[in-house]
């Protein structure tokens, strides 16, 4: 065979380094990153940096300062551009996919001029749904979060915790594939933080949408992953990958449980050696 | 350290602390803003009592006001008071329908506004009165003069801010549209528009007050028969001395009403500023 191909005449020449071959993750696996590369201010954030991001999980991201985490995932939301790489959803591009997206600063992530109501219902309206499908799924929404509060207020009316509710309920109001949450709880109080957490891991639970969380909160990050994404310094690229199997729910219990405590202190125990490396 | 109640379970701090009165503003708070008119008659008043300044270039402040009631009750002064009014409004308009259309859409390419931003800077810079010999060269001496050099001041401002504000918009309420799929389109008309619409109301206060000036100046200094601007030359010129001070007291009130007019418009309208 190589005779052959040294005989043709004029065959073609390949002046450049051919693409990888498309890696596909293991069955189960719903976001595929591949050799993606971001440079900021001419040093690399992340170069080559391949992943799997698993189906109907929660991950959580966690590392070091400055690693670029909520950087990670605004890039798999294309709030980011990429310098190269590949990232697909099932095999499609973001284009062809639904996704959810819960911001930190909710004050700056809500519309002011709409009312709340409004607000949750403008994916819905962006997708050009009727008014009777935008009600019932308003309804079920509704229905689902237990909301106390009135949604016919401007968002600027309401505490913290309810805008913050108000913006996951907007961002899963859609049925999104991939829901992402990008510190959601570090603005709010305690006891928000109590009642949001289990109002995500409760819709989970009903809807399996894969979740991409990112926390500063190691407690936190545990409590509600599936898998913990551990991240280097930069040029960032994977630690470990932890899996954590505790039943769900979840509950106030399962934060003093040995699983748990154990996880937990491993999570650290990366964290803390990648820190110092 | 307190012993902790271990019987009751924990409740929010409770609204006791609303349940105590809330503090008392007295009346005289209230009568604050009054203060430094009311000073600034009695010694208007004084200074004209005691010979201070003759009382043929100061009137006295009660014959003053009286004379600016009853002329904006029927008398002369209304009637130059409303063409003043309806230049002004004129001016406004045009620049207010003109000029926001085109700061946001402007704001919203950002190219096209770094190539019209030295025009837009060095002639709102321009003190529009310079302007107005130009302006007489291409209207004449005519009552669309003085409102085209008004507009032409006030346009610029609107432009201007705008432009600014659409610019300025919070980069996550875009980046929020952007990841619930909105198009373009869909983040200028449902985002960028509202966005904008806070600095689009300074705009546009600013841009009234400038046309007031522009209208005051035009109606002293064009060939004019009417305005309060003329009005306030023209009192002067044969020292009508009561008349002048009520004129100049109108254009006032005018410029302080227009003011206040815009601040309740805004706040009913962009009700979530500064929340």
């Amino acid at each position: 065979m190589r005779a052959t191909v040294e005989n043709v005449i004029n065959g073609p020449v390949y002046a450049d380094v051919p693409k990888p071959a498309f890696v596909p993750g293991p069955a189960g696996t719903h976001i595929t990153i591949r050799g993606l590369t971001k440079y900021f201010a001419g040093w690399p954030l992340y170069e080559n940096f391949d992943l799997d991001i698993p189906k109907q999980k929660i991950v959580s991201v966690f590392g070091p300062n400055g690693c670029g985490k909520s950087t990670l995932i605004n890039m798999i939301a294309g709030l980011i551009p990429i310098d190269s790489g590949e990232i697909l959803f099932d095999g499609k591009s973001l284009e062809d996919t639904k996704i959810g997206y819960v911001f930190q600063n909710y004050r700056e992530a809500m519309f002011p001029w709409m009312r709340t109501i409004d607000n949750i219902a403008y994916p819905l309206k962006l997708e050009g749904r009727s008014k009777a499908e935008v009600d019932r799924r308003m309804e079920e929404l509704v229905a689902s979060f237990d909301v106390k509060f009135d949604l016919k207020r401007y968002p600027y009316e309401l505490s913290g915790g309810q805008q913050q509710t108000a913006s996951i309920m907007r961002a899963l109001a859609p049925n999104p594939e991939v829901l992402f949450l990008d510190e959601p709880f570090s603005a709010l109080d305690f006891e928000m933080t109590l009642f949001i957490r289990e109002k995500l891991q409760e819709v989970f639970m009903k809807t399996g949408t894969t979740m991409l969380l990112v926390s500063h909160d190691l407690e936190e990050a545990v409590y509600l992953a599936d898998q913990v994404l551990l991240l280097t310094k930069r040029p960032t690229r994977v630690a470990e990958i932890l899996d954590y199997r505790d039943q769900r729910p979840r509950t106030l219990e399962t934060l003093s449980s040995a699983s748990f405590v154990a996880m937990k202190k491993l999570s650290l125990e990366i964290f803390q050696r990648e820190v110092r490396r | 350290m307190s012993t902790p109640s271990s019987a009751a379970p924990w409740s929010p701090p409770a609204a006791n602390a609303a349940a105590s009165a809330p503090p008392r503003e007295s009346h005289w708070v209230k009568a604050l803003p009054f203060i430094g008119p009311v000073v600034l008659f009695i010694v208007w008043d004084l200074v004209v009592r005691f010979g201070l300044i003759k009382a043929i270039l100061l009137p006295m402040p009660g014959a003053t006001l009286q004379t600016l009631l009853s002329g904006l009750a029927g008398g002369a002064l209304l009637g130059d008071f409303a063409v003043t009014v309806w230049r002004t409004l004129q001016a406004f308009l045009i620049a207010a329908v003109v000029g926001v259309p085109l700061g946001v859409l402007l704001g919203s390419n950002e190219r096209a506004y770094r190539s019209v931003e030295f025009l837009i800077d060095f002639f709102r810079s321009t003190p529009s009165s310079a302007l107005i010999p130009l302006f007489l060269m291409i209207f004449g001496v005519s009552d669309v003069n003085k409102v085209a050099i008004a507009a032409f001041g006030a346009l610029l401002i609107v432009v201007f801010n705008s432009a600014y504000g659409v610019m300025n918009a919070r980069k996550q309420r875009v980046m929020a549209a952007k990841v619930m799929g909105a198009s373009r389109w869909q983040i200028f008309r449902d985002v960028l528009v509202w966005e904008s619409l806070q600095p689009t109301f300074v705009g546009l206060r600013s841009a009234v007050s400038m046309a007031l000036v522009i209208v005051i100046v035009a109606e002293m200094f064009i060939g004019s028969d009417s305005g309060l601007g003329h009005r306030i030359i023209n009192s002067q010129q044969v020292m009508n001395v009561k008349d002048m001070y009520a004129s100049i007291i109108a254009a006032g009130a005018l410029g302080y009403a227009l003011n206040i007019l815009f601040l309740v418009a805004e706040r009913r309208i962009v009700h979530w500023s500064g929340r």
